[in-house]
């Protein structure tokens, strides 16, 4: 089967700064595919050199097989939708989202009409006369999709599309991208820095640092096996053990990630620890720890005894719960 | 640690007569306002617009052609003079001549103004600024007498064609009727660059400012969803930079109608409309007839204004 995109050895420099640095990745088609990293990470390069607004320094990229270096963002059947939205403010919804038909020459019924139904689409019919200025930022979203979507893409590329929406909104919104991406059947490209929206959405995760791919895996996978130290750090629920606490708490040498989860608190355990804070996260408690000059963090689910502030207790774990990581970036 | 509960929940007020209108003001911001715009809002209706009514009252006035007196009865017989065929030729050639500035400026200043807002950074920003206001602090006459060395017969540009052997080229266009003439300085081409020259600056700056406003995104949103860039600068930016392409037109379509000295020094001898202001109210000393000639300036902008509103410049401001 043909990669929906595939990136040999891409690298992309501004000046000194390696922004991308000989990526190599694939993304197969109808995938949900998710590229997360910290800003300046180069995951919203990648994103760029996809759709086009970026030309790649060195290597070869690839989108259905076809060669896209050198290909004006304007040929290429990828379309994206940009953090801010950029919405045409001049232009009324309808002519926003018929935008993409427009310019390839449609005539003005036939594109309001197929506008209408891609409004529908993302439950906002009716909106068509209004402004981009006159919508909630989720609107907008929407619309932004829309537009997107009505070119009938085969890539579809999504720079922290979530990133200015509050809390409920971005979870709605996770669901029904999701949903939307599984009904259209397009290749899906997610840009996030957030990594529970990453591993929730996602098929699979590029964690990105230092414009590498650090680790390309399934969102289980990432958050239960982290490659590196790096990536069980910005994955972040994890607790991350240097080698030296490692060989006190009686286990290898080595850097080591433990799932918060995988801690128990209780009578018996091999570990004596002070409890230092907690807080309420509805279905569970986290509780910070210091154990042998440690500070760990652990899960305790809801119904549960949580000790309390001050005190001193036992914590405990199976060996196959210590994930043992390269000590590299 | 300090001690939270020490400081005073409200303070006192400080000393002094500052402090106390400091308040009054807080609580009647309205107040402030009204101080603050009372004088310059005298000045704009008294002086400004006050005897600009003044001096149009004058053109519903006429002269009496035998004493040479105004005589101050209401009429029309100004504005039927007005248009009398030796004198709607000024007008016409003054609004042809503002409209051929105000496209040439427009399209001259459209790319120096893409390029400084979009990719002119730091020290080739300060660059563009200096080289777009720098000729608007040296004198308007020295600039326009300056212009009239390098267009006359024996100056630099004569020389130019000459050296590269397109004489040809320059005799071609000043053989051109109506607009040719002699040599450059004396020509209706001449008066045309001198025109753009002068008022470019006020066609740059607002464009300028427009297209900094219009988000880079909103470009490669257009070639993301498949617009070729000719497609993008028609149905994106120019759209966008259209308040900005106005503001700078209203500039340089007013001043041009306005001008009475670089048609003067610069040009064949036909008048303009400043020109004709300028010799009515003096020599001639037909106050209602320069007064009627003012008019037609405002009238035309009021028209011009009316047209770009209909045509939704202003609707992305």
């Amino acid at each position: 089967m043909t990669a929906a995109v595939s990136f040999s050895k891409v690298s992309r420099h501004f000046g000194s700064v390696r922004a991308v640095d000989a990526v190599d990745l694939v993304v197969q088609p109808g995938e949900f595919f998710a590229m997360l990293g910290p800003s300046g990470s180069g995951k919203t390069t990648c994103l760029r050199l996809i759709a086009g607004f970026e030309q790649p320094s060195a290597g070869h990229i690839e989108i259905f097989g076809e060669t896209a270096e050198g290909v004006p963002p304007y040929r290429r059947n990828v379309n994206t939708v940009f953090q801010d939205y950029a919405l045409f403010p001049h232009l009324s919804i309808l002519d926003n989202v018929a935008y993409g038909l427009m310019v390839k020459g449609m005539g003005k019924t036939e594109r309001h009409r197929q506008a209408e139904q891609a409004l529908e689409m993302v439950k906002l019919p009716g909106y068509g006369t209004r402004k981009p200025g006159q919508l909630s930022g989720g609107q907008r979203q929407r619309v932004a999709l829309a537009r997107a979507l009505i070119n009938r893409p085969r890539v579809l590329l999504l720079d922290e599309p979530l990133g200015a929406l509050d809390l409920k909104l971005r979870e709605q919104m996770q669901e029904e991208l999701k949903s939307l991406q599984r009904s259209l059947g397009i290749t899906f490209i997610f840009v996030t820095h957030d990594q529970s929206e990453a591993l929730s959405m996602a098929d699979r995760v590029a964690v990105f640092n230092n414009g590498r791919i650090v680790q390309a895996a399934s969102p289980q996978e990432i958050y239960s096996r982290p490659k590196t130290r790096f990536v069980a750090d910005f994955v972040g629920s994890s607790n991350v053990i240097d080698p030296a606490a490692m060989a006190r708490f009686g286990g290898l040498e080595r850097w080591a990630s433990l799932r918060p989860e995988a801690i128990s608190i209780g009578a018996e355990g091999q570990l004596r620890a002070n409890v230092r804070s907690s807080s309420f996260l509805g279905a569970a408690t986290r509780v910070s720890v210091l154990a042998e000059g440690v500070s760990l963090s652990v899960m305790v689910p809801a119904g549960q005894p949580v000790p309390d502030v001050g005190a001193d207790v036992n914590l405990g774990w199976a060996p196959g719960d210590v994930h043992y990581m390269d000590d590299v970036a | 640690m300090t001690d939270f509960t020490a400081t005073p929940a409200i303070r006192p007020r400080r000393d002094g007569v500052a402090s106390r209108l400091s308040d009054l003001f807080w609580r009647r911001p309205q107040l402030l306002l009204f101080l603050m715009l009372t004088p310059p809002l005298l000045w704009l209706g008294i002086i400004y617009v006050g005897s600009l009514l003044a001096l149009l009252l004058q053109s519903f006035f006429a002269i009496d052609d035998f004493s040479g007196l105004v005589t101050y009865e209401f009429t029309l017989d100004t504005y039927r003079q007005l248009l009398h065929p030796a004198n709607f030729d000024i007008i016409l050639r003054t609004l042809t001549m503002a409209i051929a500035v105000t496209l040439a400026s427009a399209v001259i200043a459209f790319p120096i103004a893409y390029y400084a807002a979009r990719y002119a950074k730091g020290r080739w920003k300060a660059f563009f600024y200096l080289g777009v206001m720098m000729p608007l602090w040296s004198s308007y006459l020295v600039k326009i007498y300056a212009w009239k060395l390098i267009l006359a017969k024996e100056g630099i540009v004569t020389w130019v064609f000459a050296k590269l052997h397109l004489s040809f080229l320059l005799d071609g266009l000043l053989a051109l009727p109506v607009i040719g003439g002699n040599s450059l300085s004396i020509s209706y081409i001449g008066t045309f660059i001198v025109f753009v020259y002068i008022w470019l600056p006020y066609m740059i700056l607002p464009t300028q400012a427009a297209l900094e406003r219009v988000p880079v995104t909103l470009v490669e949103a257009s070639g993301d969803l498949g617009a070729t860039p000719d497609q993008t600068f028609r149905t994106v930016l120019l759209p966008l930079a259209l308040p900005g392409l106005v503001a700078g037109s209203i500039f340089t379509f007013s001043l041009t109608l306005g001008d009475y000295i670089i048609p003067q020094i610069i040009g064949s001898s036909r008048l303009f409309i400043g020109q004709a202001v300028y010799a009515q109210q003096g020599t001639a000393g037909n106050v209602p007839l320069a007064a009627a000639f003012s008019v037609v300036p405002i009238v035309i902008m009021g028209i011009y204004l009316t047209i770009a509103k209909r045509m939704g410049a202003f609707d992305a401001l």
